[in-house]
């Protein structure tokens, strides 16, 4: 016990440090006094080549390039391992603070760290934020199992059995899992999935019944089959308005989020300890889901410098436009909205933290 | 016919865009990067890929595309220069090829044998984009077709291949096959994550170990450990017997095995989620199967370079399916070949065949094409480049070990990854040493991951299903592909269990002493207990059940082995022992001394970090073990030096760094 209250007051010192630093940098040091000329900026990737995180640093690296002081050559490079902790614990250990290695983490990165994996050696108030993506999710039902929800989703979740193929109870899969559970549905997963796609490809062949996916690879791959009506969007997750209420989800207006479903059925109610922790979960697995961070002990005009350069690069005239097909359309934030950012995501109440432990425990036999 | 009527348009479409000067240009620069990365054992295209991707923004699409694609389409051929000449699987593509392509090196006809690969893969490849060019219409229902059962059948006509593979003594087959899967299941389980045979204060297992340390290991150390002790070429009496053109004649005279073999690569290939990791070896066994004449297999038999070859270039197109179709990557350079694509403007999914189809069909083709020229070139360079196989092999082992070395360490980029490249490759050379089945033991490592996730899901779904009823849980079973596939099994391995005697994967091995063997054997056990205690301890049960069985199984097979041992009289072929009489027997230097040459470059390295250790390695083993002048020393050092220290900054690569960088902060390559 001893040792986590040092922990939390040492992050909380550590926290108004960086953000004095921020302020007092952008007051007196200016960003250009940073020059990044002919040198290479190694963007470490704690994935695989060809994930979410990768597609979404490769999106940026080109850009940041450009709106880097000097220009220099972004360089993306992927160091997968052990559930991204290994990249990660490696960067927390070795990076130099030069600004010439920067993280890019995502919510599969927090998760680890908010559930007390003994695997993770990072912690997040040692990074100073450059930059937070948000992005969202949506369940989707076949035809038929849509329809039953559409007309009394307390009889839907009674009277059916769902399938899910799934990566794995401790992930990002925790979410929805959660989500399903209490609206009283009894969604079976199927786990040992590589990545969400071959979810979708089970749900196509029709192994599983139910099924969600990122925004980014719902609008790519779960659209088409709504259109040819062989799948059916049931809900989003939602997503955060400025005051940290969860609102409908800008990339999709039409669709009810988690919350109003979970108003309109009997069994599942929006406070308590189990939505309290549905919610942590959930900011820290979409809207606060991928972050660009530095090293904490790097100089304040080199930060400076990337949130700069990252508020360049989302003010773009082109950015929206460049953006759609392979972010979405969430915020992308910097400055003092990516520090609140990274402190939703990554501060989770020790109620919901334990809450999430005991029901992995209990359902999935999963201990941490 | 309707989708015909739309498929011509299209496919004319795509050849005006393939066929113009400038892209034609971008495709040639892909295969020559392709074939440079390609060579570099356990590189392969996601290093090459991720070398041309910040070129690809704000590319034409097609200029894009015909670059990334000639890059992809040359990888599985261009390996095959490493498995047919050093014995060193380059990647999960050329495992098979190692089988026949080396023997043939050592007898002196790597120019033979290279030509043979490289002309199966040319046509393999074309014979790939013709029938894909039909089959992507009509593919997407087929793809949704092969749901949990399908595939798992598919995995289990993969695994029956070791009843083709297991060697002289079957029980001995299903023990490696047994060990292979076994060390496959290592680390967290795909399930739930439960760390099997690994604890938390030495994480580095918990992702298991990479397929590129395990083909290293089990294939190219004990193979290269053997020649070195022999002190002469590859080819053992220095020449080349045969030539390229011979090659050629070969194929001319195996063209159906060809191009059965390369309908098997596309069907295999375009099924998701198998990875294209057992394409190799069901051709392997299909033609092993299906030669009825004077088969040498595992000592040299063109047609067991012809078979692998042909399938696995047609693969890569069949690949395409899962690829483009779905959004579904079937290896990791598909991953980022499909990041490439959005990087162009296109997006993997339906729309492909329904709006893009000619861009599909330029893709098809262009791979088509990228594997004519790729593997033409190869055909041109083969005679030459076999002359390494005439070469003093001494003088070459720092290169390889270099080489291997570096390979390795792309796995994790940690030191521990050449700790397991030694753990494994001490493996590989005693189960090559007694004579246990190393082809088994991959192909159950390969398939360990594959075969544990689909028989729980295809249960689990079966069972859920099993809630409504025994007819939708059968009929979910039971599919008409799963009975057809079981039918193939079933006879495969019949045909297999019958031509078995003839195939010695390890050759021909004489007996003699019992204590060495029977040790070995014991060891095995212990390992089987230690690996079934570990699994019954785990307390997920979803986790627990396949390491659980799989080492009960092995475990009975390997006891089955001692106590048959216990029995036999010493001329057994149970105790088969390189080290009784033989080439190895007989060889000038001992195996001991020879591992401790290569033990002596891991310690170095984790001294001083993998740079300072190579060269010193170089110079010490060229001037003292290899007896070279100081000259010829210095130039061939500077050489290897500078090619590896090229091509890692080209490919933006680190070294392994050692203690002294723990100590010392250095510059690159240094630190």
């Amino acid at each position: 016990m001893k040792t986590e209250n040092q922990r939390t007051s040492g992050r909380a010192h550590k926290g108004v440090m960086a953000m004095a630093a921020l302020a007092a940098a952008s007051l007196t040091a200016p960003a250009w006094a940073v020059d990044f000329s002919g040198q290479t900026v190694e963007w470490v990737i704690p994935f695989s080549e060809g994930g979410g995180s990768d597609k979404w640093a490769r999106f940026y690296a080109p850009l940041l390039s450009e709106a880097l002081p000097g220009q220099p050559n972004v360089v993306v490079k992927n160091e997968p391992g052990a559930g991204s902790t290994k990249g990660t614990n490696d960067f927390a250990k070795n990076a130099a603070p030069d600004g010439l290695t920067i993280l890019g983490t995502s919510g599969s990165t927090q998760f680890p760290f908010l559930l007390d994996d003994p695997r993770v050696q990072y912690h997040y108030a040692d990074f100073q934020i450059v930059l937070a993506s948000a992005t969202g999710g949506v369940a989707y039902l076949p035809p038929e199992l849509a329809e039953e929800f559409a007309a009394d989703a307390d009889a839907f979740a009674a009277n059916n059995t769902f399938i899910y193929g799934s990566q794995g109870a401790t992930r990002l899969d925790l979410v929805p899992l959660l989500a399903w559970e209490m609206l009283g549905m009894d969604v079976e997963p199927v786990f040992g999935l590589k990545g969400r796609g071959d979810g979708r490809l089970m749900f196509e062949r029709g192994d599983a019944n139910i099924d969600y996916q990122t925004s980014s690879a719902y609008l790519n791959g779960v659209v088409p089959l709504v259109e040819e009506g062989k799948a059916v969007p049931m809900m989003s997750w939602g997503s955060l308005d400025e005051n940290g209420e969860i609102v409908r989800d800008p990339t999709f207006p039409d669709m009810p989020t988690f919350k109003e479903v979970c108003e309109s059925v009997a069994a599942c109610e929006t406070s308590g300890p189990a939505w309290d922790a549905w919610v942590a979960f959930f900011v820290a697995g979409f809207p606060a889901q991928k972050m660009v961070f530095l090293p904490g002990e790097t100089d304040a005009e080199i930060v400076a410098a990337y949130s700069d350069a990252f508020k360049a690069v989302t003010e773009r005239d082109d950015f929206a436009e460049i953006s759609a097909a392979r972010l979405g359309v969430y915020p992308q934030s910097t400055g003092e909205a990516a520090e609140t950012q990274k402190a939703l995501g990554t501060e989770v109440s020790d109620e919901a933290k334990a809450f999430v432990k005991g029901w992995l425990k209990e359902r999935y036999g999963v201990e941490l | 016919m309707e989708a015909l009527a739309a498929a011509l348009p299209a496919l004319s479409e795509a050849f005006a865009l393939i066929l113009q000067p400038t892209q034609i240009g971008f495709l040639i620069v892909g295969v020559l990067l392709g074939l440079s990365v390609g060579v570099f054992p356990g590189l392969g295209g996601i290093a090459g890929l991720s070398l041309v991707l910040p070129f690809i923004y704000g590319m034409d699409s097609v200029s894009g595309l015909a670059l990334m694609v000639g890059l992809v389409a040359v990888i599985p051929t261009s390996d095959t220069f490493a498995s047919v000449l050093m014995g060193i699987p380059g990647s999960s593509a050329s495992q098979a090829t190692v089988l026949d392509g080396f023997p043939l090196a050592k007898r002196g006809q790597a120019a033979r044998a290279l030509s043979a690969a490289f002309v199966s893969s040319l046509i393999g490849g074309l014979f790939g984009a013709i029938v894909l060019t039909f089959f992507v219409l009509i593919a997407r229902p087929l793809v949704l077709a092969f749901g949990t059962p399908e595939l798992l059948m598919v995995t289990i006509l993969g695994l029956a291949m070791v009843g083709t593979l297991a060697g002289r003594i079957p029980l001995k087959g299903v023990a490696a096959a047994g060990l292979g899967m076994m060390v496959g299941a290592i680390g967290a389980a795909p399930a739930l994550g439960s760390g099997r045979l690994v604890s938390a204060e030495w994480p580095y297992l918990y992702d298991g170990l990479q397929l590129v340390i395990v083909g290293l290991g089990i294939f190219a150390i004990p193979e290269i450990i053997a020649l070195l002790r022999q002190d002469r070429a590859i080819s053992r009496d220095g020449g080349l017997g045969a030539g390229w053109l011979d090659g050629l004649r070969d194929w001319w005279r195996h063209k159906w095995l060809s191009l059965r073999c390369a309908v098997i690569g596309v069907i295999v290939g375009v099924i998701p989620g198998l990875g294209g990791s057992v394409v190799d070896w069901i051709a392997y066994g299909h033609t092993v199967q299906t030669s009825r004449r004077n088969p040498e297999f595992g000592s040299g038999d063109i047609r067991g370079v012809i078979g692998p070859e042909s399938s696995n270039n047609a693969k890569e197109g069949g690949g395409l399916v899962p690829t483009l179709l779905f959004g579904i990557p079937g290896s990791g350079s598909m991953a980022v070949f499909i990041g490439g694509m959005i990087l162009l403007g296109y997006e993997a999914g339906p729309q492909m065949i329904t709006n893009d189809l000619d861009i599909t069909y330029t893709i098809v083709w262009s791979l088509a094409l990228a594997n004519v020229v790729g593997a033409g070139l190869c055909i041109l360079l083969s005679q030459p480049i076999a002359r390494l196989t005439t070469i003093r092999f001494t003088l070459l082992v720092p290169f390889l070990f270099m080489l291997i070395a570096f390979a390795a360490f792309q796995s994790r980029q940690s030191l521990e990854d050449l700790a397991a490249l030694a753990a494994i490759g001490m493996l590989g050379i005693f189960m090559r040493r007694f004579d246990w089945s190393r082809p088994a033991f991959l192909i159950g490592f390969v398939l360990a991951d594959q075969a544990e996730v689909y028989t729980y899901q295809a249960v689990q779904i079966a069972m859920i299903k099993g809630r409504k009823g025994t007819a939708p849980m059968l009929e979910f079973l039971f599919s008409p592909i799963v009975i057809a596939i079981l039918v193939i099994t079933i006879v495969s391995v019949w045909l297999g269990m019958r031509q078995s005697k003839k195939i010695l994967p390890e050759g021909d091995i004489s007996s003699g002493r019992r204590a060495a063997p029977l040790s070995f054997a014991l060891l095995l056990a212990a390992f089987f207990a230690w690996a079934l205690i570990d699994a019954l301890s785990i307390s997920v049960f979803n986790d627990k059940v396949f390491p659980a069985t799989i080492s009960a199984v092995a475990l009975l097979a390997t006891l089955a082995i001692i106590v048959r041992m216990l029995l036999a009289p010493p001329e057994s072929a149970l105790f088969a022992d390189r080290e009784a009489a033989g080439e190895d027997a007989d060889a000038p230097h001992g195996l001991w001394p020879t591992i401790a040459w290569f033990a002596s470059l891991l310690v170095l390295t984790s001294l001083f970090g993998f740079i300072i250790a190579i060269t010193l390695f170089f110079v010490i083993f060229l001037r003292w073990r290899a007896g070279a002048s100081w000259s010829r020393t210095v130039v061939l050092s500077v050489c290897g030096i500078a090619f590896i220290l090229t091509m890692a900054s080209l490919l933006n690569r680190d070294f392994p760094p050692g203690l002294l960088q723990n100590y010392l902060t250095l510059p690159w390559p240094f630190g």
